[in-house]
């Protein structure tokens, strides 16, 4: 399997490709020739750039072969969720609205991925404008769980994280507004990431809510996401809400982590976001993590964060509401649809109502008639307002535990993977998905999700940690540890017990 | 509702608001700019009850001595030197838009009959 470049970890493929044991455009083509034959069945990508792919690949190995001093991931093939604009390569955040649609600029984290080299293989599949926990709210059908075809990937995310568990791309690019890169990573056995609020510019991507979403890693390993938080992380002048400063040292304390001692180090077990309600095999394995975490020497306390029960109601009055107002540009005028009504007067007004009610998909629509009855006349202070106040509270949860502790940990969502349809019929259930990952958006912190091994059902487990706010380096260190804890555990990665995908080729040995 | 109830301190009246009716949501619709056929009417009026939730949820502990917080970190006006940067071109724009005349967007009749 060794032989096998897809099989690689990002940090893995980049050394070979430093010592030049293998070139860009091998890597490349082989992770091509993997969505070839699986995607077919799993429905991870939207758009396939082999084209371009293959250039950037050409180029980083002609720059290589100068003596060029390149980036370290130069030449790691990377897949983005379509939800991030990339110029010259169709971007439709999953909707209807903006099929076809070619952006004329990159998003920030896009320009940082091509200057330093990285080939994009595609943009990923996604709930539409990132609502929703399975991507079955995707206009372009759903994208299949690789540990259970009939079950879903998580989402909003779910075409990243399926694109990395199996092994058609060794990192990807997600967004995470209430869980959607955390709780699909935890659904797929794959480390997901949400750095501090700000942490990652935003400029480019498509809005849903803009004081909450984040931009962050998708990959297999621990160290892979710090190397790609590292690239694609720090201040830009596009975006005024982008932290002016530095980021923390988060590939060295990835590094440090996996070296496994934790001593000294606190970590606060989340009393709201475990016991009822946690499907059994979530609870064992969350608690065989905690025991795995004090034997490398970190102490274990419980710490109680009262106001995390109203973080989901916080949570479903500001989303909606931010949604509704960005959501507002699709007016079928400068892009994307444009339908006219069909009968009665042509008018700009009564373009965009019929645009928007032949382009957005339930969920959308659900979301923004939502946000538009929320802060409509009368209701802004009792609706906004109030969600608002519980933000502050969230906060103050978060201070008082982070004076007591070092990272905050739960399980990352309440069960694993669910069958297609099964919560589509019932918004409450898919919501409650997201309990245990909303609070850190609506507080702003970094939240990390790392696969803590299989349910009895045989799915994947994820394990959250959370850090305060600026301080994502403290969850990489903790979060390289317990991995490495585990895979000792099983005698490798989790990934390695995921079934064999049926291939688009006939099965053939070798 | 009258816009002086609609503070943080009223959750009993948010009690009492049960469901929000089909022609509420119609009407909201008409706000969001957003055509619904009669059965996604119907749907939705049902499925529109998760905000009502929310707020008597919410409405707990957003008692009046708690400040509201807009935004995760506290952010002080970020400023910049005016200096003027290239916008994108003009053609690669227009080559998106749904229909486009003499280098700008061609929009339908702004202004209706009233």
């Amino acid at each position: 399997m060794t032989d096998d470049l897809t099989r690689l970890s990002a940090a893995d493929l980049a050394g070979r490709l430093r010592s030049g044991e293998v070139s860009s455009v091998d890597a490349t083509q082989a992770h091509l020739d993997r969505i070839a034959a699986v995607d077919g069945v799993v429905n991870a990508f939207l758009h396939v750039s082999t084209d371009d792919a293959l250039r950037t690949a050409r180029s980083v190995d002609e720059r290589r072969a100068a003596g060029e001093e390149l980036h370290p991931l130069a030449g790691v093939p990377i897949a983005v969720k379509d939800v991030v604009v990339t110029q010259g390569m169709p971007t439709t955040a999953g909707s209807k609205i903006l099929e076809g649609w070619i952006p004329p600029y990159d998003a920030t984290l896009v320009e940082k991925i091509r200057a330093a080299g990285l080939p994009i293989l595609g943009k990923t599949n996604m709930d539409e404008f990132a609502m929703g926990s399975s991507t079955e709210h995707s206009a372009y059908g759903n994208t299949r769980n690789p540990w259970d075809l009939d079950r879903i990937p998580g989402g909003s995310g779910g075409g990243s994280a399926a694109a990395v568990a199996a092994f058609e791309a060794p990192l990807a690019i997600g967004t995470d507004t209430g869980g959607s890169i955390r709780q699909p990573g935890a659904v797929t056995g794959t480390v997901g990431v949400k750095p501090t609020y700000g942490g990652v510019s935003r400029y480019g991507l498509i809005a849903m809510a803009s004081s909450l979403d984040q931009a962050g890693p998708v990959t297999r390993t621990v160290l892979d996401s710090a190397l790609l938080h590292e690239l694609i992380g720090g201040p830009d002048r596009r975006d005024s809400t982008s932290i002016p400063e530095a980021l923390p040292a988060i590939v060295e304390a990835a590094r440090q982590g996996a070296t496994g001692d934790l001593t000294g180090v606190r970590v606060g077990v989340v009393t709201e976001l475990t016991g009822e309600g946690y499907q059994e095999g979530v609870s064992a394995r969350f608690a065989q993590s905690l025991d795995l975490l004090r034997g490398l020497g970190a102490e274990i306390v419980e710490v109680s964060c009262p106001h995390f029960e109203y973080a989901l109601g916080a949570y479903y009055l500001i989303m909606p509401s931010e949604a509704s107002s960005n959501l507002a540009k699709f007016d079928g005028m400068r892009f994307g649809l444009r339908v006219e009504p069909e009968e009665g007067p042509v008018t700009a007004e009564r373009v965009m109502a019929a645009t928007r009610g032949a382009g957005f998909g339930d969920e959308v629509k659900r979301r923004i008639i939502l946000g538009t009855y929320a802060l409509s006349a009368g209701y802004y202070d009792a609706y906004y307002g109030s969600a608002q106040k519980v933000r502050t509270l969230i906060q103050r949860d978060f201070a008082a535990a982070f004076a007591q502790v070092d990272v905050l940990v739960s399980p990352t969502a309440p069960t694993t993977a669910f069958r297609f349809g099964e919560k589509l019929d019932d918004p409450l259930a898919m919501y409650l998905n997201d309990v245990a990952t909303i609070p850190a958006n609506l507080a702003g912190v970094p939240g990390m999700s790392v696969p803590a091994g299989l349910s009895d059902d045989g799915l994947p487990v994820g394990f959250q940690i959370l850090a305060p706010a600026k301080a994502d380096d403290r969850m990489y260190r903790v979060g390289a540890a317990l991995e490495a804890a585990l895979e000792t555990s099983w005698g490798g990665p989790l990934l390695d017990r995921a079934p064999v995908l049926p291939t688009a080729l006939t099965e053939q040995e070798g | 509702m009258e816009p002086d109830v609609a503070t943080a301190s009223g959750p009993t009246r948010m009690a009492t608001m049960s469901t929000i009716s089909r022609d509420e949501v119609a009407r909201v619709a008409a706000l969001a700019r957003i055509d619904l056929r009669p059965e996604e009417l119907d749907r939705l009026s049902g499925e529109l009850d998760v905000i009502v939730d929310a707020i008597a949820k919410v409405s707990e502990v957003a008692t009046p001595d708690v400040p509201a917080t807009s935004h995760p970190l506290p952010l002080t006006n970020v400023f910049r030197d005016d200096i003027p940067q290239p916008a994108l071109p003009v053609a690669d724009v227009l080559a998106q838009a749904p229909s486009a005349e003499d280098g700008r967007f061609a929009v339908p009749q702004i202004l209706g009959e009233e």
